[in-house]
């Protein structure tokens, strides 16, 4: 059975549920699906929305390079990575990943790979929007995500 | 060489641009001779760019390292640490 291979970069909203069907549906080799939505956070009411900037070509790319990584490292049987850019505002979705595999462990894995090397290797980057109108910041990024990343690369 | 350069995030907002075309002098090689020109070419360029160890270069949107050769690279992405997720 081939593999369904699903990557996507765009502003719109999209529909955890229908990627869930994309991965699933006719595909009774499947015995697990993970999925990992990731929302925009108000910091407890600091922000009003996140920018979220990307490198057009190179992030659809990128994404492409990091879910062929997973499908053959977990064998999986489909994955599905969707990342939004532009405005998004608190409580919406910015991201969403899909993993299907024979077995739990490695549609886990395999989503759990995709999130930490998205974070760190994936060109997109967010703007803060303060809710009280002052000058947002550039997100820093964080070591705690190279950590989580560099856990797939040790010995 | 001419190549093509396009900015990210903050880098971009510091420099006032996302992208131009520069020719490159021949002792530009790498992507750490390339960050170091690149200061030179005025102040916004050397605020963007003050801790070049902390900046993030594709080629031909890829990711490199600053020890890699430039020749032949069409474009080159300049950018902080990627946020996304």
């Amino acid at each position: 059975m081939s593999l369904t291979l699903h990557i996507a970069v765009q502003h719109e909203d999209f529909d955890p549920s229908a990627e869930a069907a994309r991965l699933t549906e006719g595909r009774p080799g499947v015995g697990a699906l993970v999925q990992f939505t990731g929302f925009c956070r108000d910091e407890g009411g600091r922000l009003s929305a996140l920018e979220l900037e990307h490198y057009p070509g190179m992030a659809e790319a990128e994404l492409q390079r990091i879910a062929e990584d997973a499908v053959g490292r977990f064998s999986l049987i489909g994955l599905s990575v969707i990342h939004r850019y532009g405005k998004i505002m608190p409580g919406e979705r910015i991201v969403l990943v899909s993993a299907t595999a024979p077995h739990r462990q490695a549609a886990f894995d395999g989503a759990n790979y995709v999130m930490d090397f998205l974070k760190t290797a994936a060109p997109f980057w967010k703007k803060e929007h303060n809710a009280d109108g002052s000058h947002g910041a550039w997100v820093a990024a964080k070591d705690e995500d190279d950590s989580a990343r560099d856990k797939w690369v040790k010995p | 060489m001419s190549v093509k350069l396009v900015y990210f995030a903050w880098v971009r907002e510091k420099i006032g641009k996302g992208e131009e075309d520069l020719d490159l002098p021949a002792e530009v090689t790498t992507v750490g001779e390339l960050l170091a020109y690149l200061k030179t070419l005025g102040e916004e360029y050397d605020e963007a760019l003050r801790f070049p160890e902390a900046i993030r270069v594709a080629l031909n949107q890829e990711h490199a390292d600053h020890s890699e050769k430039i020749a032949g690279v069409r474009e080159i992405g300049i950018f902080p640490p990627m946020t996304g997720g």
